[in-house]
């Protein structure tokens, strides 16, 4: 199994009330940014990877965001670079590039870059980006889907061909692709596939040997991409595995269970991850197919109380602060833990429930989406990587020994071969969900 | 003829299938709808009627009629339309546009005069503000933009039957669709094309009426000094204390 590590990075000073008001963090105005605080929130970040590395996480891993302070990190790949250079061997995980938004060639050129600096550790993710991020980067979300496609085929291209060549295609055109540089992975590097839950994506991935990687959705949903990946690899003529499948959660350790009930608390500042964007911005029109919408909200609605994880508020809605700030700490907080979003607790206390979800999806890749948000201080932050590195993770390595749930760096995807009979094995064991 | 007798059918026109809303006889008048599509037989198309032969075509892509796959534009679009008046005979017609109907009436117009006898544009798309700015239906929820669109709902008679109470899964899915091919259209420049003011001068002789609300918040009622000073003799009516729909 590969243990990675998550955070998204946030401008921690962003006023919350400010966020509350505007119903997301998408939106609210850049005048509240300090780059000095900012400038060292990211040295800071950029330390608590090296650290992770350090206490024995095997990856580490970035997202990209824009015009947002839930994520600061808008050009991933310059953090991504610093980090080729001031890490030893952790894998580099970049979940993901938004394609659609991308200059292609320039991304085949960053990622090259990284690859060639790190020695080989960059592992790659290409996005379709959040409605928000076609809007922030002013890209026609109706031909979103087509972009993503495209780009992707001439990166590919771009990695493998000799050059120089010219390429004219629908949405872009190069005189003169000939990049000096080239990732040392060959063909490519490893390549995982974020996803919220999209068939397409799930499809798509298992179609090009990719692993699929979910981003902290409910479990039941997730189950379901699972196995629609693995029919799709049975129809490609092979039989996924663990090695295919990655899973997000956050997690975060504290000395005691009431103590890292309360550090918690801090991802849900601001209302946290359902307050990314208002739906306005989230789902611009022609962004997502009107199945694939319906879909979505699916899975990211908590089936038991059947209320949207992301989507925000209805901008119009007279928002009372207080009362929000105490709903989020208290109600969506709770119903985030009950749903098992946020794992919380001693070691010993993550472990049970971190155990259920190894059981369950079977992963390959397990990413610890770690404790971020308004007043997280890094102290807090390093005690609980501290406590993850020598608590946790050995034990999760000796149950993935157990449980036969082999990384992407130890067993390819694609490689394994179907049963005689050409039927699939079960890839994930929903029946303990329950548990 | 009773005038709420109308019918809708498919064509095969332009190359493309094309669905129509058509009611009452007399002299063809082509009515262009808005950036969300059809809001439907209004009262106002079952007074003329009376006296003429009334057809709205169903946009292409706009969830009723199918998407032809090579307009990219509104200029496009619009060379699709004049291909279809000239198949279906309508060539000679009066046109009203309204929004973004409004801006493929004048790009056809702009293309070719001769095709209409008169035009009628109201609240238009299609040429930048001169101050302001037209507002962007993407950073909207759908009934949030039709609110901010009318300038006094209560006062509004249609408004209630058209768009009140909750979005329904029908609505909801024509305004995806309609908002949808809006944007393959005009995502940028948004709603507007630079050339397009320019394109008017070939306008000499075409009976135009440039209608506008004084409140409108969707396309700022400056623009409203362009279009007159771009297309030769054309006539301006304002609506005063209206926004940006003045046919609801």
């Amino acid at each position: 199994m590969h243990i990675t590590t998550f955070t998204e990075r946030p401008y921690a000073h962003v006023p919350e009330e400010e966020v509350i008001k505007n119903s997301s963090f998408f939106g609210v105005s850049n005048k509240f940014l300090d780059p000095v605080k900012g400038g060292s929130l990211f040295n800071r970040y950029l330390d608590e990877k090296v650290y992770a590395e350090e206490v024995g996480f095997d990856g580490v891993m970035l997202n990209e965001h824009h015009a947002n302070p839930f994520t600061m990190g808008c050009v991933m790949d310059v953090e991504a670079s610093i980090l080729a250079r001031i890490t030893k061997n952790v894998k580099i995980a970049l979940m993901g590039n938004p394609l659609p938004v991308a200059d292609p060639l320039r991304l085949a050129e960053e990622l090259a870059t990284i690859d060639m600096i790190s020695g080989g550790r960059l592992v790659t993710g290409w996005v379709r980006g959040a409605g928000c991020e076609q809007l922030a980067n002013n890209v026609n979300p109706t031909y979103n889907r087509e972009r993503f496609d495209e780009a992707h085929d001439f990166i590919m291209q771009a990695w493998s061909k000799d050059g120089p060549w010219r390429y004219e295609g629908k949405h872009y055109e190069y005189r003169h692709v000939n990049p000096w540089v080239k990732p040392i992975q060959k063909p490519i590097p490893e390549t995982w596939i974020p996803s919220l839950v999209s068939p397409e994506t799930a499809q798509f991935a298992a179609r090009n040997c990719y692993s699929y990687f979910a981003l902290a959705t409910f479990l039941a949903p997730t189950v379901e991409m699972w196995n629609l990946y693995a029919d799709t690899a049975e129809q490609e003529g092979w039989q996924a595995g663990p090695e295919c499948f990655g899973y997000l959660q956050k997690v975060v350790c504290a000395d005691t269970d009431e103590e890292a009930y309360e550090l918690g608390k801090n991802y849900v500042y601001g209302g946290g991850q359902p307050a990314f964007a208002r739906p306005e911005w989230m789902f611009p029109a022609g962004y997502n197919s009107k199945a694939a919408t319906k879909r979505m909200a699916y899975a990211l609605t908590d089936p038991e109380t059947n209320e949207a994880v992301v989507s925000g508020k209805d901008a119009s809605e007279e928002i009372n602060v207080p009362e929000m700030k105490k709903y989020n700490t208290e109600v969506l907080y709770e119903n985030l833990i009950r749903n098992r979003q946020i794992i919380t607790g001693t070691p010993e206390t993550c472990l049970v429930k971190i155990r259920n979800i190894m059981e369950t999806l079977r992963p390959g890749i397990f990413a610890v989406w770690h404790i971020e948000g308004g007043p997280t201080t890094h102290e807090q932050s390093m005690h609980s990587m501290k406590l993850l590195g020598e608590n946790v993770l050995p034990q999760m390595r000796e149950w993935a020994k157990e449980l036969d749930l082999p990384g992407p760096g130890e067993v390819k995807p694609g490689s394994r071969k179907l049963p005689a009979n050409g039927k699939r094995d079960p890839v994930c064991d929903k029946s303990a969900l329950a548990a | 003829m009773a005038t709420n007798d109308y019918t809708t059918k498919t064509i095969s026109a332009g190359g493309s299938e094309l669905v129509i809303t058509q009611g009452g006889s007399g002299k063809p008048l082509l009515v262009l709808n808005e950036e969300l599509g059809d809001p439907g037989w209004l009262n106002w198309k079952q007074e003329l009627a009376l006296t003429r032969t009334v057809i709205t075509p169903q946009h292409p892509g706009f969830g009723v009629s199918p998407r032809i796959s090579w307009a990219l534009s509104i200029g496009d679009l619009a060379n699709y339309y004049a291909q279809v008046m000239v198949e279906q005979g309508w060539v000679g017609a009066d046109v009203i546009g309204f929004s973004l109907g409004g801006w493929v009436a004048a790009e056809m117009a702009a293309q070719n005069p001769a095709q209409f006898s008169s035009m009628t544009l109201v609240a238009p798309m299609g040429i930048k503000p001169p101050s302001g700015e037209i507002c962007d239906i993407y950073q909207y929820l759908t009934a949030d933009y039709i609110a901010y669109s009318v300038s006094n709902i209560e006062g509004t008679p249609e408004f209630a039957d058209l768009f009140g109470g909750e979005v329904t899964a029908e609505q909801y899915e024509r305004f995806q669709d309609a908002t949808a091919e809006s944007a393959r259209f005009a995502w940028q420049p948004y709603m507007n094309n630079p050339a397009l003011s320019h394109r008017l001068g070939l306008i000499k002789d075409l009976p135009t009426q440039v209608l506008w609300g004084d409140e409108d918040k969707i396309v700022p009622f400056s623009t409203v000094d362009i279009y007159q000073k771009a297309i030769a003799g054309s006539k301006v009516v304002t609506f005063n204390a209206c926004g940006h729909r003045p046919g609801n």
